[in-house]
């Protein structure tokens, strides 16, 4: 298939097609009277598009071309640029996967049988969301990327706001709806400053704007609100947990795993524009990064919510990018090439491997929240024992995204650290060594975090009785989730291919790395990690086979767990998920909030009573509600204009617009 | 290729010597005669021969707990260089994987102690992922010392570069280290101050009670894979506090040898003149060693 799309194509126009074509896959469903089949054309056709979107991105890759497509549009904004470079063909691969596996996953999630009054928007929608970021990569002119952008944003709002029904989720789609808004004012801004810099709507080549010019540092602002709201850096994370949560599951694989990256995108985009950035981009970046892997991590392990826990750990794994690329920027501001290379290796690399372990855990949340009816992990418990495959492969999840080896999470983490060490030597930066203390610390309380998930949903015993008959979820659930993982391992098995996959992309965006011979370098350090693996694994197999020999010598019985000679244990005893954050959650207490209501217990025998504690989201409930309803009332005043008649309101937009022309003249 | 075998050989034999010290130690400080220095070998091979019994409750992951602790402490055997020897495998950046090895053996052990559904166990492996998760820093702030210290991103370079000219020059900021250091040592071994391996209080436990359901030939890895663990952070504090070397291959060896044992004198000391610690105090004990050992990075990188 492969050498047949090259001879006959050019892989840019496969590209291009394949994302019209998943946008299109959800289209004949809404046609269809009986349930179902609309379902299967758009995996299918998604699928499709994948598997030829996949290989012609790869192309695309390594032979360091751009391709560029000219659309005639009668707009009066200059021309409508389609530009596929290594770094577009990089973020394609995500896009292109993570739909297609979300897209199978959907039909043993959200059967249309079973949901006939959602699936249809729901699959229609996912189809827009998926090709509208596909396409956003491509977009080179100004309008036309806001325009794609806010079909991917609406689209994406459309899809979480799928369980309408439930108040919850009309809130999360709100608070979403808000977040993204304020964001895209920030890139109208953004593109308005870029297009008074630069004469045109078109955006500049790699390198060619210097930052000294006055608009600069507001583009770089602007970029860094608009893009960084969409990727949930702290402070603009508020809407991503609430909405992650309340998304179906594969929608959620999609928008962490995916539409968090099309706002890193927009940053790493900005920053390619400009040759000499100054050291202040860099550390505003690198502190904003550390701080949100942080904070994003602390606050998961507080979580109860399956769903909010792994969107926290979205907010951790966005920041650990972020620290990568201020540390690559902060390279390019001081003309270290080595902190280039491995600061963009590290965020490139950990952009593809956040990519296949978050929606490798959201798929398998999915299967999870089918099997046992509710996200609330504390209900949960011995779910393993009625879903193995699930449980393995979500344990193949856990342990990618707590960075440990030999998985791919660590690799990215690894070069990352090669990063933050390698000025140890030299005289200047080398305080970003600090870096690596906090980033370990990250690390301890992501295995917290994910102890906590997995310990609490698939270890022990059923906590309620929901969770007491789980069913292992069906082959069109499995087969994206063994996918990912299988994704995960080879990563972390082979890191060198994986250096070679992100090489072409930092090559594109600073020319400045290619004198060095750091592929060659780091590439000969991760072949000593894969072989560090290997002597891992083989260690695990010689231990086993020990132990096999001695079990099969001496007899094994088995007796219920010992309890330490209480005869009475029942399920409810176990540690539950949020006990066993508990002790975490008081030591970090301050990073990580927890409104706990204890009752006063009096006398010797007191009553039956209750008690409860749920994690707090300081920022969203001290700061930014509060700010919100002192802005509402002072502008109340504006509600005389809203009264909800259409025609009104079009006479608005005409005023508007007879206004701004009188302007201009 | 004589350095590699006898390495290896080391890192198999005589971990539970180092158990079998400590005992020792204490023994003579409780005015008693104490085991034998071989007992735990003994309990090893007893354990391995030993029926097993499995709670009904338990999947494959407890299983696998065991296994992935003795492999991961193995492949971190690899990677520390033992005394003035340079280990067998070595590259830039190895410092981190060894760092992270203890993590993956870490989240298996505690996957097996919460897949017994036994609140205790569920409470040890609360304890751990705290405790060890302040340790990380104190642990990273020493490879940023020692990796400025000696100029070389592995372990090996780092380690073995480590002299007594390094002493003299950087004298604050090693102390500083060894003690923030030695302080990690016993808490990621479960040693007393941080956790009694010896109580009869479930409630108080932290490690042990973690493989509370661990039986037969299972314990008999968690033990042994527990000795190496001691081992191989031992070495680690043993070039940083104990820098001897003679330059002579042989001598180097026994000199390893023994700075081990006196470690695991000094260790048995610690445990005779010392309480276990309230819970509630060993977050403030860790934090504390982690400013320690940022102090002395501090030191050495203005």
């Amino acid at each position: 298939m492969y050498s047949l799309l090259q001879g006959a194509f050019d892989p840019a126009l496969v590209a291009l097609v394949a994302a019209l074509v998943i946008g299109c896959a959800g289209i004949p469903g809404l046609f269809f009277r009986k349930p179902g089949s609309g379902q299967i054309i758009a995996a299918a056709g998604t699928i499709l598009a994948a598997m030829a979107g996949v290989p012609a991105s790869l192309q695309l890759l390594f032979s360091h071309t751009t391709s560029t497509y000219l659309l005639e549009w009668s707009l009066p904004f200059g021309p409508c640029e389609f530009v596929i470079d290594p770094l577009s063909a990089f973020f394609l691969l995500p896009v292109f996967i993570v739909s297609a596996a979300g897209s199978l996953f959907a039909i043993g999630y959200w059967p249309a049988a079973e949901h006939r009054a959602t699936e249809r928007g729901l699959t229609f929608f996912y189809g827009l969301l998926a090709s509208s970021m596909a396409i956003l990569l491509m977009a080179r002119n100004g309008v036309f990327f806001i325009m794609v952008w806010e079909v991917m944003a609406l689209s994406a709002y459309f899809l979480i706001v799928t369980e309408h029904e439930l108040e919850n989720v009309r809130r999360a789609g709100i608070v979403y709806l808000i977040a993204t808004h304020t964001g895209t004012v920030a890139l109208f801004v953004y593109f308005s400053l870029l297009a008074a810099q630069t004469g045109s709507f078109l955006l500049p080549a790699a390198g060619s704007l210097s930052a000294l010019s006055p608009y600069a540092a507001a583009i770089a602002l602007a970029a860094f609100i608009g893009f960084g709201a969409k990727a949930g850096i702290m402070p603009l994370h508020i809407w991503l947990p609430s909405a992650h949560a309340n998304a179906p599951s594969h929608v959620s694989a999609v928008m962490s795993g995916v539409m968090l990256k099309m706002g890193l995108y927009g940053i790493f985009r900005t920053l390619t524009f400009f040759y000499d950035p100054p050291l202040l981009w860099g550390a505003v970046l690198t502190v904003c990064g550390i701080t949100s892997a942080l904070l994003g991590i602390a606050f998961a392990v507080a979580q109860r919510d399956l769903k909010r826990l792994l969107a926290c750990s979205s907010i951790e794994n966005v920041g650990i990018i972020t620290t990568g690329l201020g540390v690559a920027l902060l390279g390019v501001s001081s003309h270290i090439t080595v902190l280039v290379y491995l600061g963009m290796a590290g965020a490139l690399l950990h952009i593809l491997n956040h990519s296949f372990f978050k929606p490798l855990l959201f798929l398998g949340s999915g299967a999870i929240i089918h099997a046992a009816g509710t996200r609330e992990m504390n209900l949960m418990g011995g779910l393993g024992k009625g879903m193995p495959r699930v449980a393995l492969l979500f344990l193949v999840g856990s342990v990618s995204i707590c960075g440990i080896p030999p998985l791919n999470g660590f690799v990215s983490e690894f070069l990352l650290y090669l990063g933050f060490f390698s000025q140890l030597k030299a005289g200047s930066l080398v305080y970003l060594v600090f870096l690596a203390p906090v980033l370990a610390l990250v690390g301890g309380l992501a295995v917290v975090a994910f102890t906590k998930l997995y310990g609490s949903v698939f270890l022990g015993t059923p906590r309620s009785s929901e969770a007491a008959h789980p069913h292992e979820a069906g082959v069109t659930m499995l087969a994206p989730m063994a996918f990912f993982a299988l994704l995960c391992l080879l990563i972390g098995a082979v890191p060198q291919l994986a250096l070679r996959l992100v090489s072409p992309a930092i090559l594109s965006s600073y020319p400045q790395t290619a004198l060095a011979a750091f592929p060659a370098e780091y590439g000969a350090i991760m072949g000593r990690l894969s072989l560090a693996g290997i002597l891992l694994l083989s260690a695990a197999v010689v231990v086993t086979l020990l132990w096999r020999w001695r079990l099969g010598k001496a007899p094994a019985a088995s007796a219920p767990t010992w309890g330490c000679g209480y005869q009475r244990g029942t399920s409810r005893i176990q540690y539950g998920a949020t006990s066993f954050s508990e002790l975490a959650v008081s030591v970090f207490n301050g990073i990580m909030l927890q409104r706990v209501e204890r009752p006063k217990l009096t006398g010797l025998f007191p009553r039956v009573s209750r008690c409860s504690d749920v994690p707090t989201e300081t920022l969203l409930d001290r700061i930014i509600l509060p700010l919100f309803s002192m802005t509402g009332m002072l502008f109340s005043f504006l509600h005389r204009l809203q009264h909800g008649l259409m025609q009104v309101y079009m006479l608005y937009i005409f005023a508007a617009l007879f206004i701004l022309m009188l302007w201009a003249h | 290729m004589m350095n590699g075998i006898i390495h290896i050989f080391l890192a198999i034999v005589m971990p539970p010597l180092l158990l079998g010290v400590i005992g020792k130690t204490k023994a003579a400080f409780a005015g008693r005669v104490g085991a034998p220095f071989l007992q735990p070998y003994h309990d090893i091979i007893r354990l391995l021969q030993k029926g097993s019994v499995f709670s009904t409750t338990t999947s494959w992951v407890f299983r696998a707990g065991p296994i992935v602790a003795l492999a991961t402490a193995a492949v971190a055997a690899l990677l520390i260089p033992f005394g003035a020897h340079p280990s067998p495998i070595s590259f830039d950046g190895d410092m981190i994987l060894y760092a992270y090895l203890f993590a993956l053996g870490r989240f298996f052990t505690m996957a097996a102690a919460l897949d017994t559904g036994s609140s205790f166990e569920g409470m040890g492996s609360a304890r751990e992922a705290t405790y060890s998760c302040l340790a990380e820093p104190t642990l990273f702030f020493a490879l940023i010392t020692l990796s400025k210290l000696a100029g070389s991103y592995s372990l090996s370079g780092m380690l073995v570069n480590i002299s007594f000219g390094v002493w003299l020059n950087n004298g604050a900021a090693l102390l500083l280290l060894v003690g923030g250091m030695f302080i990690v040592l016993l808490a990621e071994n479960c040693r007393i101050p941080f956790d009694d391996p010896t109580t009869h209080l479930e409630l108080t436990m932290i490690h042990e009670v973690m493989v509370l359901d661990h039986s037969g030939p299972a314990l008999a890895i968690i033990q042994y894979a527990a000795a190496l663990k001691l081992f191989v952070l031992g070495a680690f504090f043993v070039h940083l506090a104990l820098p001897y070397a003679t330059g002579n291959s042989v001598l180097d060896w026994g000199l390893f040898i023994i700075s081990m044992l006196e470690l695991a004198v000094v260790i048995g000391v610690v445990e005779s003149a010392m309480a276990r610690l309230r819970l509630i105090r060993v977050p403030q004990l860790l934090v504390a060693a982690a400013i320690l050992a940022a102090f002395s990075t501090l030191l050495v990188i203005r």
